[in-house]
Parts: C-alpha cells; structure tokens; sequence
C-alpha cells in the first residue's frame, strides 16, 4: 500500500503532468489561455486576482525552499533550525492568507456573478474544488500543526522523500511518521499535478517575461505559400498545410 | 530607409448617412459567434457623443495610445514592460462589458406561439446574452444615434472648445463617425501584447491577431486608444478587425466598404518609411500632422520606386501604389485626416471631414449656404463646429481643419459654377492653391466615386491569393474561432477584378 501511494502515485502523476502538457500544447493551442473573464466582472477580480497570484508565489517559492533544501545546507550556512521554522511559518502563513482570502474572493464571484456563473466549465469546478482542497490541506498543516499545534519537521521525512522521487530512489517509509494532513497533502499536491495540464493553469507556462526585452512593434510575414507562377493542379493543392 | 507598404482607408464623412451597412455586413461576416456578442469590429457613432466603447475618446481614464515622457521620449500611456507585467493579474485600465453595453437577444418565440385572440398584442422580451436572465436594454453600441438619448454633451471633445457648444435644436450640429481598427503604423495594441500574439504583417501593415499564441492577458484592449481590441469572453482570446485581409488579399475591398451605401470608403496602398515611423510619433503636439503626413512616401518619386523594388515589391504594387486613392486623397490634396493624431499611434484609416456641420451652422446663422464667400466665412467666424473637428482630426489644429473645409467649399462652388454657366472660379482656386485639374480629378473622386477609383488593391495580391486558395479552409477555422463555420477543405471560389 505504501508503495503504491508514494511511489507508483507520484510517478504516474508526474508521467501524466509532462505528457499531459505535451499533448495539450501540440494540439490545444487555441485553448491555451488564461481565459480572462475580467470584462465580465472587475470588482472582485481586482482584489481577488493579485491577491491569489502573489500570494500563489509565495507558497510556490515557500515549497521550493521547504521540499528542495537539504536541512544540512541551511545549517552550514548558519541558520538555526528555530530561525528556520520562524521564517517558513511565518512566509508560509502570510502568503497562505492572502492565498486563501485570493482564492475565496474568485470563489464567490463564480457564485455571486450570473455572467460569471455562465462562462464557468465543468473543467473550473474541478479546477476550483481541487485548489480549496489542497489549500485546506496546506494550511491546517502549517497553522494547526506547525504555528499553533507542537509542529512537525517535514524537512526530514518528507522533503527528503519529495527529492527522492526525483534522484529515482524515494523512500516510502520515511512518509509513515508524518502527520495525516501533511500525507494528505503530499498526496493531493501530486494529483493536483496531474490536473494541471488539462486546466487554465498551463497559462503560468506562458508567463510572458520576454515582453520585458521584446521590441515592441512585432512585424511578421504572412504564412502562405510563395506565390506560384501556374495555378497549382488540384491534387498538388491537398499537400500545402499552413505550417507555424 | 525601409520602405513598407501599407493598405491604408480614407473615409469621406460628408457622404456618410449613418445607415449602418457596414456595421452589418461586417457583424454578420466576422463577429455573430458567441462571445463577440457586444463586439462591432465597425461601428458607426454620432458625434457630438461619447461612443463606443463609452468614453473611448478619454485617455486620462482608459489609458490608450502613447504620450511624451517628461523627457520627450515616447511611451506607452498605460505604462511600459515593468508596469504593463505588474498589472497583469488585473489590469486597471480595461472597459468592462457595461462600457460597451450588455448584449441581449430575444424570446421570438412567443410572437410566433401565442394563441389567436389575446387581448393584448404579445411582446418579446430581451433576454441577457451574458445571462439568460430577463433585462431592460439601457445602453447600446449605437444608443446615441443622430444625437438621442442625453450623453452627447459629455463627449470628450467638446472639453477642447472655446466656447459652450448649446444643443438647441437649431442651433446644434451632428455628424457620423464610421470608425474600424485604425491599422495603425506604431500600434499600441501589438507594442502592449505581452505575448507577441499580435503583430503588423509585413506585406501589408494589416495588424492580426494570432489566436493560437494569444494568452488572454487582455492589455491589447487597454492599449489601444480607438478601443478596436476586444475580448472574447468565450475564447479568452482577442480579437479585433482584419481588414478582412482575405478579401483583401483576393483583390476585393473589405466588408464594410463593399457594402457602403454612401460609397465613401477608398482602400488603396501608400508607400512608407519604418525608419521615420518613430520619429513622427514622437514629434511636439503642433507637429502632429505634418509629421504623420510626411510619413508616406511619394510613390511618383523614383528614389522611391528604385527602393521599393530594391525591397522586392512587385510592379504592380508600385503601379497601384501610383493609382491609390488614399494617396490622393492624404498627400495630394490633403483633405484627408488622422483620427485623433495627439495619439501617436499613426493611424491608417484618415477621415475626410465634414463640411455639413459648418453648413448647418451657416444655416443657423442666416448665412446663405450655396454662397462659397459666405462659407468661407462661417468656416472663419464660426469656431465650434471647426473646433470641434480640429479636436477630432488635427490635434486641435483648426487652421488645418479649417483649411481642409475651404478646400471642401471651394470645390463646391467651383463645380457649381462650372456646371451652371461653365465660367471657371479662378479666385476660388487661388484661395486653396489648387489648379482647376485638380479640383475636377477631387471632384470626381469625391462625388462620382467610381468603384475602380475607389478601391485600389494591387494585382500582386491576387496572384499570390491563388495560391491562398489552395489552402482550402483557414487557419481560424477552430472551435470558437473568428473563421468557425467555414466549409473545411473545399476551396473557396473567390471572383476578383468586379467592377461597376
């Protein structure tokens, strides 16, 4: 059972994540978006949106520091591991609540606005559900257990498991002795992972930092065949595709 | 010097009589799909008012277009690279659906259901198209049509005028705008995308966007000052005019012009220098336009012909080029003008302003409108309507608008006089510096308007269109997308060289 949860689970969900976005950029790039609603409603997004994206980074880059640094590394360089604790706690709780508060707000507007309401996939509700989800989760674990309760140190159990999925040797009995919402969690952020691609969230991939040093008119030539002297014959036609 | 060319469109305002052809044709071509509801690729507006999208004109409010830093640098109004990414997660500066207006459509049904002998005649309801839901219609693309409805006097043009424009009945003024993406040469739209989806073709200056490479991050709307960027709220993608490129590819006009009833539409090629584009966008305010003017290159000019064929433009292309009456039209008459220059976006579709809004106000003022002196006059005296159209197309320049009007007046009277009793009004022309040749060549270009005069559209295109054709089908033909419906692979029959 334990292998199956937090060996076979993780790299199937990994498989599903990279092929899953093969797929979807070769054939969906029509759908590749962001897909804004924004005209329809503005008064919640403009608080609601910042708020869950910054917040979103946060996290995102708390995980990063949590689940990818060896504990040894931050002890060479001199921080304590109460330091250590203080900071992820309190970055992970700020970040957590403007996450949550991000989150509820895009919520409600899916509920609260009929125009919203209309434009919502089944796809967002899935999409939606599983953020509430692994939020909760993420969340009881960092404010139950590791601010308010006696705190676990996931930095040597499941951290060091996390990596070993990606060095091909993770061990699941380092997983046995973490609390249920931290394995949960785990869990839920690999399924979560699978999600990803087949939602709006491939629109981070397109995150568009070459605008910084792009020029800003762009110029492109048309795509269609060179101009042929002689009308093609028909059955030469069936062979010109528009190519990117 | 790199010399592109441009499809570029005058529009005559004094032919337009507001009929809205052309918002249809196009609407029916390019946006009668889901989530383009709200969405009028081409509309036609009344001015005084305050438009469509409501208030587009405002650009302390909606940010579009480019200023002049405090160092006299060009940038984006909206904010540049650092700035435009900051607000990506919610851009302050884009319209909401309310400002274009909330599309509806209706219950026919019960016309068609209802039982013989109701007492009352039943009536359909307008249904939201965003909701489903019942709803009054309130506002709509074209709510201030012929100066209804009381927003008028809040059109942000008329804050540029000396005097208080009153709206008594006799005393008012009103003429249409027909307005579509403006194609400009320095587009803020494809400079604020920050996914490089849109872009200006090479070609042709036709500003596209790539439907498989935008990403919905919606600053295209902000940027853009003519607000002719639109969002799909069903796609998440957007959208805007294309100057139905594979019209105009095939040798026709475009949708709209097409169907103009008033046939004031003129589609022709002008030459331009990409090196100059910058320059002239950032010239001082009283320089607008002549900056934008001398843009374009003269296609009689042989530097010029040796340079566009250096490029490798076609024969053609140079020919049309020499036949195009947009150039005409902007350089040799120079009667057409920019819409809203102080944008600095060097917009391609230049107006022919109206002269019916001084002749009203000569009317008003007892002032004998058939007489050229008395016009010349009230083109003088009277500074509202001038101001008015200096406000719209020159920057605020009313020499340069009254300048334009003169031109227009004197054509009149010299016609007149020239059909009534065949004598020639040489002080007419030496009022506008203007030979009788001329006058007569403007004169038919404006008021005959043959079809062949009025569109342009080099014979290169048509060749390299055949080869288009064999495509079958085009590659906008996805799920939601602006060429859905298309018939696949069978190849579409195009007719060109149609003449009348």
């Amino acid at each position: 059972m334990s292998t199956l949860v937090w060996i076979v689970l993780p790299y199937t969900c990994l498989v599903v994540f990279v092929a899953g976005h093969v797929w979807r950029w070769r054939h969906d790039q029509f759908g590749w978006t962001t897909h804004t609603s924004q005209l329809l409603e503005n008064r919640l997004l403009r608080l609601g949106s910042p708020l869950f994206h910054l917040g979103a980074f946060g996290v995102i880059g708390g995980h990063a520091m949590g689940l990818l640094i060896p504990a040894s590394w931050t002890a060479l360089l001199g921080i304590s591991g109460h330091t250590y604790h203080l900071v992820s706690v309190t970055g992970g709780t700020i970040t957590g609540i403007m996450l949550v508060v991000g989150l509820a707000l895009l919520i409600a507007r899916r509920f609260i606005s009929g125009r919203i309401r209309r434009v919502t996939t089944t796809m967002d509700r899935i999409l939606y559900a599983a953020l509430t989800v692994m939020v909760a989760l993420g969340m009881s674990g960092t404010v139950a257990v590791n601010l308010l309760g006696e705190g676990y140190d996931y930095r040597e159990t499941i951290a060091v498991w996390f990596r070993g999925i990606f060095w091909l040797q993770p061990d699941p009995s380092l997983m046995s002795g973490a609390p249920l919402v931290f394995r949960l969690h785990a869990i839920g952020g690999f399924l979560f992972l699978a999600l990803w691609p087949f939602t709006r969230l491939v629109h981070v991939w397109s995150a568009p930092l070459a605008y910084l040093w792009r020029p800003y008119v762009v110029y492109r030539r048309r795509r269609t065949p060179a101009p042929q002297p002689q009308p093609a014959p028909a059955a030469a036609r069936k062979v010109v595709t528009p190519s990117s | 010097m790199r010399i592109r060319a441009q499809v570029a469109m005058v529009m005559n305002l004094d032919k337009c009589i507001g009929c809205h052809t052309c918002s249809v044709t196009c609407k029916q071509t390019w946006t009668n799909r889901e989530g383009t509801e709200y969405v009028w690729f081409n509309n036609v507006e009344t001015k005084p008012g305050i438009g469509y999208p409501k208030h587009y004109e405002d650009q302390d409010r909606w940010k579009g277009g480019w200023k002049l830093d405090g160092k006299g640098r060009l940038v984006l109004r909206g904010g540049g690279r650092v700035k435009r990414l900051s607000r990506i997660f919610a851009n302050p500066d884009l319209p909401s659906i309310d400002d274009y207006y909330e599309p509806a459509t209706f219950d026919k049904d019960i016309l068609v259901n209802a039982p013989a002998g109701l007492k009352d005649t039943p009536v359909k309801q307008p249904y939201s198209a965003l909701t489903g839901e019942p709803m009054a219609i309130t506002w709509g693309a074209n709510w201030e049509d012929s100066l209804g409805g009381d927003t008028f006097d809040q059109d942000p043009n008329l804050k540029n005028l000396t005097e208080k424009v009153t709206f008594e009945f006799e005393k008012t003024f009103m003429f249409h705008l027909p307005r579509i993406c403006e194609h400009c040469l320095n587009p803020a739209c494809v400079s604020a995308c920050p996914s490089g989806a849109m872009y200006k073709r090479e070609e042709d200056g036709i500003v596209l966007v790539d439907q498989d490479r935008c990403r919905g991050w919606r600053m295209c709307v902000s940027a853009c000052p003519y607000k002719k960027v639109y969002v799909n709220h069903a796609t998440g993608k957007a959208e805007k005019c294309t100057l139905c490129f594979p019209r105009i590819e095939a040798g026709q006009p475009t949708i709209c012009s097409e169907t103009c009833v008033g046939r004031l539409r003129y589609l022709g090629i002008l030459w331009y220098d990409e090196d100059a584009v910058l320059a002239a966008a950032s010239v001082g305010d009283e320089d607008l336009l002549d900056a934008q003017r001398a843009v374009f290159l003269d296609p009689f000019d042989e530097t010029v012909q040796r340079a566009a064929r250096d490029a490798g433009h076609p024969q053609e292309w140079i020919e049309a080029a020499q036949a195009s009456p947009v150039w005409r039209l902007i350089s040799e008459y120079r009667i057409a003008l920019p819409l809203h220059p102080e944008y600095r976006t060097l917009p391609m579709v230049w107006y022919v302003p109206p002269l019916s809004p001084v002749l009203d106000a000569a009317g008003a003022a007892g002032r004998d409108d058939t007489n050229a002196d008395d016009i010349f006059h009230t083109i003088d005296d009277l500074r509202i309507p001038v101001e008015y159209l200096a406000s719209l197309f020159t920057a605020g320049d009313t020499a340069a608008a009254g300048g334009v009007l003169m031109k227009l007046a004197a054509m009149r009277a010299y016609m007149r006089a020239r059909t009534l009793d065949g004598t020639v009004a040489q002080e007419l022309l030496d009022g506008i510096g203007m030979t009788g040749e001329q006058v007569e060549a403007m004169y038919r270009l404006l008021a005959i308007a043959k079809y062949d005069e009025r569109y342009v559209i080099p014979a290169a295109h048509r060749a390299q269109a055949a080869a288009l054709d064999g495509l079958g089908g085009c590659s906008l033909d996805g799920e939601g997308g602006p060429g859905m419906g298309g018939s696949g692979a069978v190849p579409v029959t195009i007719t060109t060289g149609r003449s009348r």
